[in-house]
């Protein structure tokens, strides 16, 4: 159901590109005027977003500790797992967000019934292939797109741009990163889809993404080798936007404007999504706070007095009972 | 009011094992909750509410259609969630950042015991978010359903009651997300709101109320905590010829020890209580008892982070009275949680306190300079390091010892080689478990967070059936039959479980084992353990 209603929303989303520029010609509004509003919602919300979640404290010391503590020098801690300063924390952060660590570490337990149950665990690690394989895709293919923004390009983008096609397969070359972007969305789709709890827990707003990374993705890959669109007024258009000069070159096939579309709308959509992940994971406080609250104290902004139960009310009530125990008093 | 269920025996293991792993074909959001006889406790009594001050005290049970809830209840818990998302960052980004990946869904011990979809942390906290985003979103305000949102209705809250009492916020599935969501954290949030309404449960609310007016969960006044080790001491004496002399509440002591007060009443954690008082004898330790911080553990920390603090405040209160230069901590899980991440915080700083310095090695505590509280192991491991302790582990050679990764002191402190340490140097058979169920993947016992309840023990036997399955495995291979562990909730919930699960194993604290393999200074030759149950070789003599 989920799955279906936001693959609706995406058709619609490529049949109002294809009406608005092919039927009705309205250049300006899908080449400049939504790209721009689509990154302007992308920034202002991303980062209201992100001061909404500062505002709110930290109260407590909350890591989650996954080693060995830092205590008697004789034993070995664990520094990335659970660090105790600062270093080990960019560590940990790092390894989190470059390689998703924690992903890694996935397990399938599995029940079987053979004389008793017995529970034995897999690992199992499709989901962090996949999820690795689509994020930094996503990432080159991101950068590799700079050539369309800059000029002259600069020497990275080139770099990334030779060894992504370094197969050197066809004219114009293929390049990996769009390929694999495709098939990692596919499988991430189809584990929703097929994978029975994944797809009980699922939500119309974790198919959406999805189909718009498809679309945008198959939409490019399209343009570059099948029909072919005219990449020097392409480039006239994007770096226009990106110096603050629009124009609107004639002769670029509707298709670019459809993956125009279909990235501002995931742009847009962006702040309002779970796709804030992204911003998100940096500040998730089991993740990047050292183990160190028995070294140095972790102040709670709101801390406030509470109503206690003191000694000499406990005294008070139990004092005889305490005498003839032979437990020492304050008040004989 | 509907009469409470009668505590119900949970079905047979042969029987609660046949568990359906596959979701059922209608929506979560449409499937209504239903209180399953055994898996859920009994709403608290009125005079526990009462006795802390707490809202909306009267009779009532999870049973009745009408929990007499205040009729602007829903206010009280929308206010209340707005309240904690400015407050807290964790929960407000665990509201927001899932992506439901569903990496969680399989690492919950209720889940994998129980394969009821909304025991998969991801939903668990789905139950929550789709409120959450039905009034703090916009577009769950404007989209509703489809943006995976719902209203707030009783049958909403009486669902988050049910789940969030079976979540013992044990933060495995934290370890496993590529976020860190903690499920614990939102567990916590639910568990105020429901506090806002009186809606706490009687086995939680009970000790608290124990625990504020009398110093610990079990509600033993000042007498009958002495006369209680006064037990233990006469059975050491008996057992090693030895008379060992606590004090308690005494001024100027250098050290002042807190344990949970489950190890002073009820074996097995007596035994363990025996092998701290032997070991403080043998050291001839500085340190005393307190009736008034009688309790380590602090199931406030299962109520509300606010009743939480209160219980806490008297153990550095009671640091600061007697004038003590530190203080050393027992074996427990979610009280080391608490003074490992939240003591200093809500109570401290303990300025008044010195650094703690242990009087026998010299070794500093460095990891402990600010709480100033150091735990059990930390202290013996170091005594062992340092040649202090004379131990005869064959002594212990009677028990084939596996070692339980508490989920507090795993996943919220990080304490996993001390206790490994002291164990092999006290005993001769040790045997670890299967390595994806030990330390920061160990399985919860099935029954934290104040869950040790007798009516819902169907529940507790799922939640424990994935450790109680690896224990069974090291008992099938190599012969365990001791469950070590440093927590007294465990000690007392491994012990039902591995009645139900693995009926041939035991369970202990580390200072126990400790205690048994501990050569004391002029004691007689030892011919019981603890449990004053003979000594390997020592069988016919005993006759």
């Amino acid at each position: 159901m989920g799955a279906l209603l936001s693959f609706f929303v995406v058709i619609v989303l490529v049949l109002i590109a294809l009406a608005g520029v092919q039927g009705a010609g309205l250049y300006v509004l899908f080449g400049t005027i939504i790209p721009y509003a689509a990154v302007a919602t992308f920034i202002l919300g991303v980062i209201l977003r992100v001061i909404k979640w500062s505002r709110s404290p930290v109260p407590f010391h909350i890591p989650t500790t996954c080693g060995q503590e830092k205590s008697l020098p004789w034993i070995k801690y664990s520094k990335l797992e659970s660090p105790s300063g600062t270093l080990g924390v960019i560590g940990r952060m790092a390894l989190e967000v470059l390689l998703f660590r924690s992903l890694f570490r996935n397990l399938k337990p599995e029940l079987r019934d053979d004389d008793g149950p017995r529970l034995v665990y897999s690992s199992n690690q499709w989901l962090w292939l996949g999820g690795l394989a689509f994020h930094w895709s996503m990432l080159i293919v991101i950068l590799r797109h700079l050539r369309f923004f800059t000029q002259p390009v600069p020497f990275f983008v080139t770099i990334i741009d030779s060894l992504d096609g370094f197969l050197q397969i066809g004219a114009p070359h293929l390049l990996l990163t769009g390929v694999i972007l495709l098939l990692a969305v596919t499988y991430l789709f189809l584990r929703r889809l097929f994978n029975p709890p994944v797809r009980y827990i699922s939500l119309p707003s974790d198919y959406l993404p999805l189909f718009l990374i498809m679309g945008i993705a198959t939409t490019g890959i399209l343009m570059r080798y099948f029909f072919r669109v005219d990449i020097i007024h392409v480039k006239e258009l994007t770096l226009g936007l990106a110096t603050l000069n629009p124009e609107i070159p004639a002769g670029i096939g509707v298709i670019f404007y459809i993956h125009l579309f279909l990235i501002s709308s995931l742009f847009a959509y962006f702040p309002f999504s779970k796709l804030m992940h992204m911003g998100g994971v940096f500040l998730s406080p089991t993740r990047n706070l050292a183990n160190n609250s028995r070294i140095k104290r972790h102040v709670n902004p709101w801390n406030y007095p509470v109503k206690v139960h003191t000694y000499e009310e406990y005294e008070d009530e139990f004092r005889e009972k305490m005498k003839d125990a032979g437990i020492p008093v304050e008040k004989e | 009011m509907a009469k409470p269920t009668k505590p119900t025996k949970p079905p047979k293991p042969e029987e609660l094992v046949k568990i359906d792993y596959n979701p059922p074909e209608k929506p979560w959001m449409e499937v209504p909750v239903e209180f399953k006889p055994g898996t859920f406790c009994y709403g608290t009594r009125p005079k526990y509410l009462e006795e802390i001050g707490f809202p909306n005290p009267r009779e009532w049970s999870p049973l009745d259609d009408d929990w007499k809830l205040p009729a602007d209840w829903k206010d009280t818990v929308l206010k209340g969630i707005g309240e904690r998302l400015k407050k807290n960052r964790a929960f407000h980004l665990f509201m927001d950042i899932c992506v439901r990946c569903g990496a969680c869904a399989d690492k919950c011990h209720f889940f994998i015991g129980s394969g009821d979809p909304k025991n998969m942390p991801v939903l668990r906290a789905e139950l929550m978010r789709s409120v959450y985003r039905k009034y703090f979103t916009t577009g769950g305000k404007l989209f509703g359903n489809l943006a995976g949102a719902r209203e707030l209705t009783s049958d909403v809250f009486k669902e988050w009651w049910y789940y969030y009492y079976q979540c013992t916020e044990c933060r495995r599935c934290s370890v496993f997300c590529p976020f860190g969501i903690d499920t614990a954290e939102i567990t916590m949030m639910a568990r105020e709101l429901f506090n806002l309404l009186g809606c706490n449960t009687d086995w939680i609310a009970g000790p608290v109320a124990n625990c504020y007016r009398k110093g610990n969960h079990l509600g033993l006044e000042p007498h009958t905590i002495t006369s209680n080790i006064e037990f233990l001491v006469d059975d050491i004496e008996e057992i090693t010829g030895i008379k060992v002399e606590p004090t308690f509440n005494r001024k100027g002591a250098e050290i002042l020890f807190v344990t949970p007060s489950g190890d002073l009443f009820g074996d097995p954690g007596t035994y363990t209580c025996m092998g701290y008082l032997m070991l403080f004898h043998e050291l001839g330790l500085d340190y005393t008892w307190s009736t008034y911080a009688s309790e380590g553990g602090n199931f406030g920390f299962f109520t509300s982070m606010e009743m939480a603090k209160r219980l806490n405040y008297k153990i550095y209160a009671e640091a600061k009275r007697l004038g003590v230069k530190w203080i050393l901590g027992g074996e427990c899980g979610h009280m080391w949680r608490v003074v490992h991440q939240y003591m200093d915080t809500w109570n401290g700083p303990a300025d008044f306190l010195e650094e703690p310095v242990s009087p026998i090695t010299g070794t500093k505590f460095e990891n402990a300079k600010t709480t100033k509280m150091v735990h059990i192991a930390e202290f013996t491991a170091d005594l062992i390091k340092h040649g202090k302790l004379k131990l005869d582990p064959s002594r212990n050679d009677h028990l084939k010892v596996t070692y339980h990764d508490s989920c507090n002191t795993s996943r919220g402190m990080g304490i996993l080689e001390e206790p490994r340490y002291i164990i092999n140097k006290s005993c001769n058979h040790f045997h670890e478990m299967h390595e994806d169920t030990i330390r920061e993947k160990t399985f919860c016992c099935g029954s934290g967070t104040g869950l040790n309840a007798g009516e819902n023990m169907e529940l507790r036997m799922r939640g424990g059936l994935a450790r109680a399955n690896a224990v069974q495995h090291v008992r099938d291979k190599n012969g365990v039959n001791m469950l070590a562990n440093i927590c007294a909730i465990d000690r007392a919930t491994l012990s039902t479980l591995m009645q139900y699960w693995v009926p041939d194993v035991g369970v202990s604290g580390i200072h126990e084992l400790l205690g048994n393999a501990l050569v004391m200074k002029g004691e007689k030759e030892r011919e019981t353990d603890l449990r004053l149950e003979p000594l390997p070789g020592k069988e016919d003599e005993d006759v």
